[in-house]
């Protein structure tokens, strides 16, 4: 048996207060988070996009104000879809000085692997007002099929 | 653009229980005018509304919502109103403020007033 002599135990210590602790740094954590969600739009991807899906088809918007049709380019290959891009919004004046300048400007790429086989023959594609919405129809294998039951 | 911050700049509350989006601007000056460009993606020119008040510019965007009837199986961004208030200098021509909206881009072109000339008043012996 392991004997620790008297004098070499350690102080008393509180067996709660390193929890109250790791409680207080998780308050803290969290404060700044939701202080984070507060301030105005300016995620870290680009563009931020919405993916719907239904029985025959996957619908995938993307917000993509300034951008003009001719600056954008989509791509499929496999099961990957590519959103290449870029925006270039400044005035072409001189003498301008700026007071804010929250838009970024410069080229974007963005690979979406797609959640199913999709007919590659039937995209379409728009853009307007600033999003874009591709839609895409799945490939015959990847739609799903209603299953009839039978009782004996 | 994610979060939805409610009311930014001022106390009064929406009606509707979402709050507005605050769109990211620029905003720069040159001799002749102050240019302030707001993204505001899937507002159509008819959706957005561009008043000066009291010195105060107020931009506000409504956008409608889109589809549900589909699954949604990822979502980064949200739909909902734009709004933010900037306040102006005096030495806007209020007359001739100009407003365009083109691929999510509002472009709102406020031009300086002339400045006003010194003027000398004489003063004639009595």
């Amino acid at each position: 048996m392991a004997m620790i002599r008297f004098t070499e135990r350690p102080p008393f210590r509180n067996p709660w207060a390193e929890f109250e602790r790791i409680r207080q740094g998780l308050d803290e954590l969290s404060r700044n988070l939701s202080r984070e969600g507060s301030s105005p739009r300016g995620g870290s991807v680009f563009p931020p996009l919405n993916i719907y899906e239904d029985k025959h088809s996957l619908l995938i918007r993307a917000e993509l104000p300034g951008v003009q049709v001719e600056d954008l380019d989509i791509s499929i290959e496999g099961d990957t879809l590519t959103l290449q891009g870029q925006r270039s919004h400044a005035p072409a004046g001189e003498n301008i000085s700026y007071h804010r300048r929250e838009i970024q400007d410069g080229t974007f790429s963005r690979a979406i692997a797609l959640p199913a086989r999709i007919d590659t023959d039937n995209i379409s594609a728009r853009l307007v007002d600033g999003i874009l919405t591709v839609r895409l129809e799945k490939a015959d294998v990847a739609r799903s099929r209603q299953i009839t039951i039978t009782t004996e | 653009m994610q979060q939805n911050s409610s009311t930014p700049g001022t106390r009064e509350e929406s009606t509707r229980e979402n709050g507005y989006f605050v769109p990211t601007v620029d905003i720069y000056e040159n001799q002749k005018e102050v240019v302030v460009i707001a993204e505001m993606p899937g507002v159509g020119s008819s959706g957005v509304e561009v008043t000066l008040e009291d010195d105060v510019l107020t931009i506000r965007g409504t956008r409608k919502e889109e589809n549900r009837e589909a699954r949604l199986i990822l979502q980064e961004y949200e739909t909902g109103d734009y709004l933010r208030r900037f306040s102006v200098a005096e030495t806007i021509d209020r007359e001739r403020i100009q407003a365009t909206m083109k691929n999510g881009l509002l472009t709102v072109i406020l031009p300086k007033a002339a400045p006003a000339r010194p003027r000398r008043i004489e003063v004639k012996p009595g």
